[in-house]
């Protein structure tokens, strides 16, 4: 449905996008993860036409977005990062508006504002002024609008941004709910959203492709080896963390031993393995044998937010920090703000 | 020619759901209906002056009420243009809604023409309630309604000029009131431009006067339409309709 290849969007000093390539099949919804400033909004600012490629060339639903950009507009829906929304219209008036922009006119027009109101909450506020609403309601809008001509794909910048833990959450089963029938691009900076909410997920960071794969995937090709969550508690009072830990590292087929916590005579470790060998029966066993508690032995699944970190290689800053070359368009749509 | 009536539908509504057209109509209908209340006086006290005197003055409320009063609105129509112009594309490249009609499928030109209708078609209405005041003269006079009509035809194709060119500033930036301002001295600039002729015959003198937009307008006052001043006043507004488009498309390279 999407293919791109060797984008690049050059800016006077800053390169925003550098060289990415990806391909997103039909009916999927793919995260777009990055830190901020990362190119995200470039990348899908250039897959609706809004900005064009420095180089290389984006294909959306069949038609490049140079050669072609009505074709893929008629295509494409797009929520930006704040909603294109005009505060001095009612929600009923400014969706008849988008729509009949999108070249939809009459009954059908008619049906669609009906379907996309009910679709996305909004029906309550139909002849409200936009500019009286909440920010919930005024993404819920922003969505309503770019469904509004069913389009193939839908490209939605941070669609959750800004919105309470409850709104977050509804906008999700919106999205998610809205998967079956179009191709979704959603780009966002808050990881468990991509585990929550996607099948496939790009990364990028600081313009360059950092990955691009199924969130199963990625987590199992991060971790490389498998990754145990030992507990060990100590029958007779007290345990030697250090003790346990060299125990541990003796087990055959374990490459590294991390001591994570202690508390009264409990120690956890992490434990991960050599590249495809199975320890955890091992492990078990030495520590049963050793005549301590096994009180708890789990996989440590890699978050995403860990995965990210190690593959944007920032190293001890959160993903939410903004890093410091940051495109100046991104910093001017702050400022506008 | 859809698309361009979808976006012309929507500017007008958003002048006339904001207090924006009706301060505009109110004020200029206050000016206007000052400056006709004033010259009708002056007209009706020429009048009883020749009859007690005796001697009949030529009257005629085309010459002495019409002309000059057309010419007037001439030029009280640039300062209210920057206030029709000014929020056309800065509102909304302020607010990103820029981006919603950038990603339609809907062409940049289509929506140029679309706000620049709309906006001529609030500097209609304006024209409409002068006309309220000249149709007083239809009713208790007898003046030639051609050279009116052709007047007004003026006007449209002055105001068509100088509001492709308040499009063009307002694509600039996405502070209205710079918008606003840059095309106020734009407009003033273009009026005063007139002045070098007064005291300066060198050819540069005759150049600016003949970019002044007033100087153009003389023509329609009397009725009279020139093709030289109306060619002035359709290029000024392919100009300005054409750099608004090359604006726009900057704006996604720049962006």
């Amino acid at each position: 449905m999407i293919t791109v290849k060797g984008l690049t969007k050059r800016y006077a000093r800053t390169t925003a996008v550098d060289n990415i390539s990806f391909e997103v099949q039909k009916g999927q919804i793919v995260g777009f993860l990055g830190p901020n400033g990362a190119g995200k909004t470039t990348t899908m600012r250039i897959l609706t036409c809004f900005l064009p490629p420095t180089s290389g060339t984006a294909n959306v639903a069949g038609f490049d977005v140079l050669e072609q950009p009505l074709e893929v507009k008629k295509r494409i829906g797009y929520l930006p990062e704040t909603p294109p929304v005009y505060p001095e219209m009612e929600t009923g008036e400014y969706l008849e508006f988008v729509g009949s922009l999108k070249g939809l006119n009459g009954a059908e027009l008619r049906s669609r504002i009906d379907y996309v109101c009910e679709r996305c909450s909004v029906a309550d506020v139909r002849n409200k002024l936009i500019g009286k609403l909440s920010k919930g309601y005024r993404q819920r809008v922003g969505l309503a609008q770019a469904i509004i001509h069913n389009p193939d794909v839908l490209i939605l910048d941070e669609p959750t941004a800004g919105l309470d833990p409850k709104q977050i959450n509804e906008t999700r089963e919106l999205i998610r709910g809205l998967a079956g029938d179009h191709t979704i691009i959603l780009s966002t900076h808050i990881l468990p959203e991509v585990e929550q909410t996607c099948e496939q997920v790009i990364i990028i960071a600081k313009g360059k492709l950092v990955a691009t794969d199924s969130v199963h995937n990625l987590q199992n090709r991060a971790r490389g080896g498998e990754s145990v969550l030992v507990e060990v508690g100590g029958r007779d009072g007290t345990l030697e963390s250090t003790v346990v830990q060299q125990r541990l590292e003796q087990v055959a087929g374990v490459s590294r031993v991390v001591f994570k916590q202690s508390r009264e005579n409990r120690s956890v470790f992490e434990v991960e393995s050599l590249k495809e060998r199975v320890i955890r029966g091992d492990l078990a066993r030495a520590v049963v044998e050793s005549g301590w508690d096994l009180n708890e032995l789990r996989p440590a699944a890699m978050s995403l937010e860990e995965i990210f970190l190690q593959l944007t290689g920032a190293d001890n800053t959160a993903p939410e920090a903004p890093p410091a070359a940051q495109p100046a368009e991104e910093l001017a749509a702050k400022e506008a703000e | 020619m859809r698309n361009t009536l979808i976006i012309c539908r929507k500017e007008l509504r958003s002048y006339f759901v904001s207090p924006v057209a009706y301060l505009l109509l109110t004020m200029f209908a206050l000016i206007f209906g000052f400056f006709f209340w004033n010259s009708l006086r002056y007209f009706v006290y020429i009048g009883m002056e020749s009859q007690m005197r005796g001697q009949s003055f030529p009257m005629n409320l085309n010459e002495q009420i019409i002309r000059p009063l057309l010419s007037n609105i001439s030029v009280v129509g640039l300062f209210f243009i920057p206030m029709i112009t000014m929020r056309l594309f800065a509102e909304e490249k302020r607010t990103g809604t820029i981006e919603l009609l950038a990603t339609s499928p809907i062409r940049d030109i289509e929506v140029i023409l679309g706000k620049w209708l709309a906006a001529i078609a609030l500097y209609a209405v304006m024209l409409l309630f002068t006309a309220i005041n000249f149709a007083f003269l239809f009713h208790y006079g007898n003046p030639d309604w051609k050279p009116m009509a052709i007047g007004y035809l003026g006007l449209l194709l002055q105001a068509g000029g100088l509001l492709a060119i308040g499009t063009f500033i307002s694509t600039l930036t996405k502070n209205q009131i710079i918008a606003g301002a840059a095309t106020f001295g734009v407009c003033l600039m273009l009026w005063v431009l007139e002045w070098s002729t007064g005291y300066e015959t060198a050819t540069w003198a005759k150049v600016l006067a003949y970019m002044s937009v007033i100087t153009h307008f003389e023509s329609f006052s009397k009725g009279v339409i020139d093709t030289k001043d109306a060619v002035f006043y359709v290029t000024l507004i392919f100009v300005g309709l054409f750099f608004t488009a090359r604006s726009m498309e900057s704006l996604r390279w720049r962006s």
